[in-house]
């Protein structure tokens, strides 16, 4: 188990006050303008060589993404945005970053926009967190107000702003370029790419759209030394992470654990255990509803990190972990994902548009068993046919849910077919 | 009984900003570089929308867009992308139940039934009296507190069956209920108490 001394998030559950005074307590804003003094290139070296991996779902290298932000730019602004769109099903985590943290998040966004070269900053902070938006702004009116930001931040002679632009309740804009969209003041349809975000994003100037936790962390890593951070976890899958566990365990929570923990012992650990005892589960997502479903045989022994995840067919997305034990309708609970999608779908690209709507309604007939066996194979052919076919990944977050349910819960989803032709042989005709 | 939700009876002719909306629009506006006015469209949205009872009639999105000198249907395109700007009248209290994946293993579907029966309406529609909305949301990214209701700005968490009645009563004798955990929890710790951080999460401060 990770220490407590190796907890970057210590006040995660908001035990103390989020404001600026304890957040310098914690450890906050100590010497920042020392960081900042050892140069760009030192601070993109270091998160590289921390091995951080971007925790908003896709796994990319933080320093690398940095590395491609164009040098020496002089006719244009360029733009750090912090994507706190947070809404993949299972994740709440950089909610409580938000709410009990916030100053962790603002000093990385000084940092991070500092490496980049940036001159201001958006924090794209979902709609419905209000409550948690209004933590950040007076975190960052705090942080105006002491100088650690603005003109002159921390004395340093760099300027740089912070702003919060809140999101209206569209899951599509935690897509970067969604995202990009929806803070010109557009509906939130992602963008076709090339040109990348870094050469051409915020309003035609580079950008680097980062995740909340993805940059909370930096202060800390730059603090304690790369090589603290690669020295926790695995190769290539390094440092510390927050970990989200709902559904059917006894004890609901966040909490930051290294990367790498085995599956089962941070459920039993954290999470007071699966209902009924480990025997009773049924199947979990290990990271967000896009990430196919694993079975309790691959939950005995599989490791929470990128690499791992990826090995059994899924992957650690948000590290949102849901937790299903046996009195679970499976097929019920992946269907309800298929809906899910269906609603967020933004409509752009027909694939999408049609077929998370004609998958959604496939999924609520198998739920009850009224379809036709072949229809399995149909529907796992369609999956196929959005995959990868999409301006972005909603599509692909759609198919694969579906796809995971089949690998591993087909004999269930067909013995449902089979007892409703038998109940209703004439209706199944 | 209860009012059908495409009722547009109540469209208004105008809509005006207040004078402390207006201000509040300029110092919105200017978080954005010049002439990126259009990025404050969203914010105004939401602003036009708090001071017209928590709904956005079609003359509010077009005073934004005037205000803004934005062309109406850029306007019209977000207020209807984004499923918080409420195109039609909503109640008071507006009660948005969470029924995605995570919070419908937990009983999502027990406490949009104590919903319904409490306050004699279905999903999408608003009492008679014009108190309360109810509605069912995805995702309202606070799963490790399943089941989530969202009323108004406030998140009420590891909500049951039972404690339904009691939140409703409270919002009708008007009066605001403690947001957060139903259940004592202090936010996304596991019940009981933390497994980690000892140091830190022993004085509370309240």
């Amino acid at each position: 188990m990770l220490r407590d001394e190796d907890r970057i998030f210590t006040n995660l559950y908001g035990y103390q006050d989020f404001g600026l005074e304890a957040a310098r307590k914690r450890g906050d804003w100590d010497n920042t303008a020392a960081i900042l003094q050892n140069g760009r290139e030192w601070i993109i070296e270091n998160v590289k060589d921390s091995g951080l991996r971007g925790r908003g779902g896709a796994g990319f290298s933080t320093g690398m993404k940095w590395s491609f932000m164009p040098k020496n730019v002089t006719d244009k602004p360029v733009y750090l945005v912090i994507n706190a769109d947070e809404g993949e099903p299972g994740t709440c985590k950089d909610r409580d970053i938000l709410r009990h943290d916030p100053h962790k998040l603002i000093e990385g966004c000084l940092i991070a926009g500092f490496a980049i070269g940036a001159s201001a900053c958006y924090i794209y902070i979902r709609g419905e967190f209000y409550n948690e938006s209004s933590n950040v702004q007076r975190a960052i009116d705090e942080a105006y107000a002491a100088g650690l930001i603005g003109k002159n931040a921390c004395g340093t002679g760099y300027s740089y702003d912070v702003y919060i632009h809140r999101g209206a309740g569209a899951y599509i804009c935690g897509e970067e370029t969604a995202l990009i969209e929806s803070i010109e003041g557009k509906k939130g349809q992602p963008r076709n790419k090339p040109p990348f975000p870094a050469q051409a994003g915020l309003y035609s100037c580079p950008t680097t759209v980062n995740n909340v936790e993805s940059i909370a962390v930096v202060p800390t890593i730059l603090r304690r030394g790369a090589g603290w951070f690669a020295g926790l976890g695995r190769p290539k899958n390094t440092g510390t992470k927050l970990f989200c566990i709902s559904g059917h365990v006894n004890k609901p929570c966040n909490v930051e654990e290294e990367m790498g923990i085995p599956l089962k012992e941070l459920i039993e650990r954290h999470a007071g255990g699966v209902r009924g005892g480990w025997d009773n589960l049924l199947a979990v997502i290990p990271g967000g509803s896009s990430v196919p479903v694993l079975p309790k045989e691959i939950c005995d022994t599989v490791l929470m990190d990128f690499d791992s995840l990826r090995d059994v067919r899924s992957g650690l997305g948000t590290a949102a972990v849901i937790v299903m034990d046996k009195s679970t309708d499976i097929v019920k609970a992946i269907a309800r994902l298929s809906s899910f999608y269906a609603h967020e779908s933004c409509g752009q690209c027909t694939p999408c548009r049609e077929g998370t709507g004609w998958m959604s309604r496939v999924m609520q007939r198998m739920v009850t068993g009224n379809a036709r066996m072949e229809e399995i194979d149909m529907l796992l052919q369609v999956t196929k046919q959005v995959e990868g076919h999409t301006i972005c990944a909603l599509g692909d977050a759609a198919a694969w849910p579906i796809q995971g349910l089949f690998r591993h819960f087909r004999p269930e989803v067909e013995r449902r077919i089979q007892a409703y032709r038998n109940s209703a042989p004439l209706a199944a005709e | 009984m209860s009012a059908p939700a495409s009722d547009h009876g109540h469209e208004p002719t105008s809509f005006a900003f207040t004078q402390e909306n207006l201000e509040l629009a300029q110092r919105i506006i200017a978080k954005y570089p010049v002439g990126k006015q259009a990025s404050a469209c969203m914010p105004l949205l939401d602003v036009a929308q708090r001071q017209n009872g928590g709904w956005l009639p079609r003359v509010a999105m077009d005073a934004v867009a005037d205000l803004l000198g934005m062309p109406r249907i850029r306007v019209y395109e977000v207020a209807t992308f984004y499923t918080m700007y409420n195109k039609n009248p909503v109640g008071k209290h507006h009660i948005q139940v969470c029924t995605t994946t995570p919070c419908w293993l937990r009983g999502s579907d027990d406490i949009v039934h104590a919903c319904k029966k409490k306050l004699g309406i279905d999903l999408g529609e608003t009492t008679a009296d014009g108190q309360f909305t109810l509605g069912e949301v995805e995702c309202s990214g606070a799963c490790v507190n399943a089941p989530v209701v969202q009323i108004g700005d406030d998140y009420y968490e590891d909500v049951a069956p039972e404690h339904v009645d009691g939140l409703i009563e409270a919002l009708k004798r008007g009066e605001r209920p403690k947001a957060g955990s139903q259940i004592g929890r202090r936010s996304s710790e596991p019940l009981g108490g933390p497994t980690t951080l000892a140091a830190f999460t022993t004085q509370a401060d309240d």
